[in-house]
């Protein structure tokens, strides 16, 4: 089972009087446990499709699958539910909450998805240890580099072993040194436990990780996906 | 991590901010605290005062409060022993009642003659150990300016008069007041001035009775048939009555003396009983079973049951002036912590979007968004309502003890000024509940705003 399949979908923006085509005619499946990137110009609509395979937007028209749920149309609570469960995200700028330790900020996801808190603290803790950051765990972000940030934002994603983890430019933000170790990083924890990453980024970099190169021009996917096939997946 | 946990830290984040939020909404509170805490002691020291001269009950013959004040003659009630002991022996009131007392009310003129003064007078007739217990009453415990009469174990021509009485008749022993004109030698000197008729009930009335010294007057009223009736009478004391109106017309005088001014050697009557319960919450359910009474067995002689609040028009209008004022003052208020409340949080939904999109994405509800600035504007109100209460009970003892003093307006005399917070629980539940519901209010519109925000756009937030 694809953990993502997209069909026809499409999604204006309206800005002012005018109408922006952000996407449209979109058709692809995610592969399994693979390392995606979704390559393209500035504008292209990479973030807007990255968006609306978080759920965290609705197309305009067309049908999008998630771990084999039917998503474009779900309720707003289901959604928030859904993302809680199975999609992990990592952004450009981190976004970690300021007033969280790294430990907490790794935890929060586990408290909104309702996991026991003895179960919470085993994983936190498993987690920090594998990105690196046990003498950091209670160090709040300002205390942290770009790079430990970033560490503490993929252990957040993968803490509810989410089946799809979302990147949008992870190392835009980072020096090619500290943005090649989060890539590495991502690369082993993806391997490691099996989950689906899928990246928005023109990083050549990450392009060079990816199991799967999926080409976006002016909305639409290019005329075919590239794969590296240097990983396999 | 609970969601108070992290709406603390979130108010800790900019604490400039969080602080002076704070002090607004401790400010607001204090003030409509020690405002509150100064009606209500306002309230409670007049409620007081009524009920220790007038009893929280009164029973009267029908239209006498209206009507009768001047004519006490026709509205006496006749068999007044046999409801007073009704009440007394009624399984209902027995438990409610303090005091239960006749009076009777009585204009007149009052008379020193040997000056060559003379003034008008409304007298009560009452019997001094019974009124005294009623000035003993303070069920809110206020401070009482009530001073026991002097009446008590004296003769019954014995007399306590207001000192604005006492000046207009010259009595300036009584007063020890070096502004009051004695009586003038040539007066006593002049012989009688008054007419001779009434001279003549005067040493009538007197002729067994040996003057007392230099405070005697005469006292001249209209008896039960129409006839002039005068006394002559000892005064023994002269005292502020507290209101200037009444102070220059109050007389207190023993019960039975009074009814033999109206109604001589007849049937002695009162113009009302009092009744002072020992707690101003049973005045309802007295009044109720009162006319239960009275319903059945009042007779040819109509009574009914006036309270406290009736037969002191200014106890409502004080109430009401003051709610009045309480009620603008907490508005205003009010909306001030409204919009500062308001403002601090708008300001946090808007330095916050990014975290709010961040949170959505990762899986938090559109409910848990508001609930978390809800928690925060919650914890504002809640230390806020906190600090504001002990600040006010801080202020309000050194108000309390400060000794400041004013005198209210057709008052003759001082009053403290005191406030009452702690002693009031109803106003400080009140207020803090209220300032809770104005920091809810004022914290909903930008708590729902955050939670309505579109996760894409909250992320791309600048």
């Amino acid at each position: 089972m694809h953990p993502v399949s997209l069909r026809n979908v499409g999604k204006t923006y309206r800005l002012d009087a005018v109408d922006v085509p952000a996407l449209s005619q979109i058709n692809i499946d995610i592969r399994p446990g693979g390392f995606t990137v979704i390559a393209g110009p500035s504008g292209s609509g990479k973030t807007t499709l990255l968006n609306l395979i978080g759920c965290l937007d609705r197309p305009d028209h067309g049908e999008i699958v998630v771990a084999g749920q039917a998503v474009h149309a779900m309720p707003d609570d289901a959604l928030s539910d859904f993302r809680a469960r199975h999609i992990g995200f990592v952004f450009q700028n981190f976004n970690l909450l300021p007033v969280l330790t790294a430990c907490e900020n790794v935890e929060y996801p586990l408290v909104l998805a309702g996991v026991a808190a003895p179960e919470r603290k085993k994983r936190v803790r498993a987690l920090i240890d594998a990105v690196g950051l046990s003498n950091r765990r209670h160090n709040r972000p300002g205390q942290l580099s770009g790079g430990q940030r970033q560490r503490v934002a993929i252990a957040r994603a993968l803490a509810t072993e989410p089946m799809l983890v979302l990147a949008d430019e992870p190392t835009a933000n980072l020096d090619s040194q500290t943005g090649a170790e989060i890539i590495g990083l991502m690369r082993t924890m993806q391997r490691e436990r099996g989950v689906s990453f899928v990246f928005s980024s023109h990083d050549p970099q990450v392009r060079a990780e990816a199991d799967e190169v999926i080409l976006i021009r002016d909305g639409r996917i290019g005329a075919a996906a590239e794969h590296t096939g240097t990983t396999g997946g | 991590m609970s969601l108070w946990s992290l709406a603390l830290r979130n108010l800790l984040r900019n604490r400039r901010r969080s602080l002076a939020t704070l002090l607004a909404m401790v400010v607001g509170l204090v003030a409509i605290l020690l405002f509150g805490g100064y009606r209500s002691n306002i309230l409670y020291g007049t409620q007081t005062g009524f009920v220790q001269h007038t009893g929280h009950l009164q029973i009267q013959r029908q239209g006498y409060f209206l009507d009768g004040g001047d004519n006490p003659a026709a509205h006496g009630i006749a068999d007044y022993p046999r409801w007073i002991a009704a009440i007394q022996r009624d399984a209902v009131l027995a438990p409610m009642v303090a005091v239960v007392t006749p009076t009777l009310q009585l204009g007149g003129i009052a008379g020193n003659f040997a000056a060559g003064v003379s003034r008008s007078v409304m007298a009560t007739g009452l019997i001094p150990e019974d009124h005294n217990r009623m000035l003993a009453w303070n069920d809110y415990r206020v401070v009482s300016y009530a001073q026991p009469l002097p009446l008590v174990g004296t003769r019954e021509d014995t007399v306590m008069v207001g000192t604005g009485v006492a000046r207009k008749l010259r009595l300036c022993k009584l007063l020890g007041d070096s502004d009051c004109v004695p009586t003038p030698a040539r007066a006593t000197d002049a012989g009688d001035p008054a007419p001779h008729d009434i001279a003549a009930l005067s040493s009538i009335e007197r002729a067994d009775q040996p003057p007392i010294a230099e405070n005697r007057i005469e006292m001249l009223a209209a008896a039960a048939h129409g006839a002039p009736n005068v006394a002559s009478l000892g005064v023994i004391q002269a005292s502020n009555m507290g209101i200037k109106a009444l102070d220059d017309v109050y007389m207190a005088m023993h019960l039975h003396q009074a009814q033999r001014l109206i109604y001589g050697a007849g049937p002695a009557q009162v113009t009302a009983i009092i009744i002072q319960l020992q707690h101003t919450r049973d005045t309802p359910l007295a009044r109720q079973r009162l006319s239960e009474l009275l319903a059945g067995a009042s007779g040819d002689q109509p009574l009914e049951v006036l309270d406290f609040e009736t037969l002191n028009p200014i106890y409502g209008q004080t109430n009401e002036f003051m709610d009045s004022m309480f009620g603008f003052i907490s508005l205003l208020i009010g909306v001030i912590v409204l919009f500062t409340i308001g403002n601090t949080m708008s300001t946090a939904v808007v330095e916050r979007t990014v975290e709010i999109g961040t949170l959505r994405a990762l899986g938090q509800r559109r409910s848990g968004i508001r609930r978390l600035f809800m928690c925060e504007a919650l914890l504002l109100g809640g230390i806020g309502a906190v600090l504001g209460v002990l600040g006010a009970l801080v202020i309000a003892h050194l108000i309390n003890h400060s000794g400041w003093s004013w005198i209210p307006p057709g008052y003759s005399y001082a009053y403290l000024i005191l406030v009452r917070v702690g002693q009031d629980p109803a106003l400080l539940a009140g207020s803090v509940t209220g300032m809770m519901v104005v920091t809810v209010l004022s914290a909903w519109w930008p708590a729902n705003r955050a939670a309505r925000l579109m996760i894409v756009d909250a992320l791309r937030h600048a």
